[in-house]
């Protein structure tokens, strides 16, 4: 039990210096002119994906939104991803680990098309 | 770009059989929850109106048969545009069931479901069980096909159909096809048929007579009525290349949850009405969207429109005919 306490401690200690050592570079990160977000957001508003084209590194994750009242889908042309139905707000996620270029659509309104662009 | 779409909307909606029905007229003909249109088969030429109250009185030739679509049922749709869309389905097949000639049959133009889940199939079958209709005939909306190909559609609503769900029947000298459009959508582009339902389609024609009457139905219009919006089918012309060579054809399709109607040649093309919610005039909206009517709006637009067809010349005319005129 003593051994846990001790455990918990040093895991909190870990977490507190990490958050203030978060917080000090944060304003550094920001400053940085490449895009290093871990993921990058497509909002579906309207039956159509928004951006229409988002760029970012290998290793990244997108995340789609649905924010209409009707259902759709982001489906890689290629087969690469394919998300379940998104009912209204509902989220998909996928994470790119190669670089390159990845056309998807929405597989109920096929006029919908977007793509992906991994440097 | 604007005025191009908005010449678009005009050319699709202005009077294209010189019958007095104009753009304006012709979208107060655009009532839409809760009703379906009748049609009537006079003489091998289909002549089609909404329900109205004084249905029957209005029945100038003695039909050979009649039946009814209805279309876009959207079970499990629950947003603001219709909280309640089982309830406007059920007011449809009141007035289906108030019919003083009963229709032969039902068709189903399709999103019978919001997301293809079995219970919101469920719930469509135990409403559509009241319905006086012996027989109801379906082809899927792309709202039934979702998540598993179609499997549960196929399952329900479509035994003995080829392919994804096509078929087709002969009922008193007419010939009936539904289509599926709905499945294996590709990038960019509109409703498909596919070649393999091409295939079929010229094969089931083939050697028909052409006086034969000939009813195609299917979800997404077989017509381009607004590109941008993938309101038509990428194939539809070889489709409708095979029915060339006979006297009266009639398309009726849904999806688009408005009325919106065209005459070529021989060929008369039809979108139904939804039974659950609006969806905005092609190009009058950011999207297709449901459109959102005001609450005490929709029981007004409830019941109030009539819209009659009769056979004007060769091709059908649309009048507008509303049982009340008053704002209020």
């Amino acid at each position: 039990m003593k051994g846990n306490n001790v455990c918990v401690a040093i895991l909190t200690a870990a977490v507190v210096i990490t958050v203030v050592l978060l917080l000090a570079g944060s304003p550094i990160v920001r400053a940085s002119d490449k895009p290093s977000a871990p993921g990058s957001e497509v909002k579906i508003d309207n039956f159509s994906f928004g951006p229409q084209t988002v760029t970012v590194p290998v290793g990244a994750t997108v995340t789609w939104t649905n924010r209409d009242d009707i259902p759709h889908t982001s489906v890689s042309t290629e087969g690469v991803f394919k998300s379940k139905v998104m009912d209204t707000d509902e989220k998909f996620s996928y994470t790119f680990t190669k670089a390159g270029t990845y056309p998807y659509y929405c597989t109920i309104h096929p006029k919908m098309t977007g793509q992906v662009v991994v440097k | 770009m604007t005025n191009k779409k908005h010449d678009l909307i005009d050319q699709n909606l202005q009077d294209l059989n010189n019958d007095g029905v104009d753009r304006r007229g012709f979208l107060k003909c655009m009532a839409w929850a809760g009703t379906g249109l009748v049609w009537t088969m006079s003489g091998g030429v289909p002549v089609s109106r909404a329900f109205a109250k004084n249905m029957g009185k209005d029945a100038g030739n003695v039909a050979d048969f009649s039946f009814v679509q209805i279309s876009d049922s959207h079970i499990g749709f629950n947003k603001p545009a219709n909280p309640d869309v089982t309830a406007t389905l059920q007011i449809a097949i009141n007035k289906i069931n108030a019919m003083p000639d009963k229709p032969d049959f039902i068709i189903h133009t399709g999103d019978l479901s919001q997301l293809s889940k079995p219970s919101e199939f469920d719930t469509l079958d135990q409403a559509l069980k009241g319905v006086s209709a012996k027989q109801i005939y379906f082809v899927p909306g792309e709202h039934d096909m979702l998540s598993d190909n179609g499997d549960q559609y196929l399952q329900r609503y479509g035994k003995g159909t080829k392919g994804t769900g096509w078929y087709s029947f002969d009922h008193k000298g007419v010939h009936f096809v539904g289509l599926v459009n709905v499945a294996n959508l590709k990038a960019g582009g509109m409703g498909s048929l596919g070649h393999e339902q091409l295939e079929w389609l010229e094969g089931d024609l083939h050697g028909r007579s052409a006086s034969t009457p000939i009813v195609l139905f299917a979800h997404i219009p077989l017509w381009t009525i607004y590109p941008d919006w993938g309101w038509g089918t990428d194939d539809s012309e070889q489709a409708l290349s095979y029915v060339k060579k006979f006297g009266s054809v009639t398309v009726l399709n849904g999806h688009i949850h408005q009325i919106v109607q065209k005459v070529e040649g021989k060929v008369s093309f039809h979108t139904a009405m939804s039974t659950a919610f609006p969806q905005p005039a092609p190009g009058s909206a950011p999207s297709a969207g449901p459109m959102k009517v005001p609450a005490d709006q929709l029981q007004q637009v409830l019941g109030i429109t009539d819209v009659n067809y009769v056979v004007s010349g060769k091709s059908l005319a649309i009048i507008d005919s509303p049982l009340s005129t008053t704002g209020s």
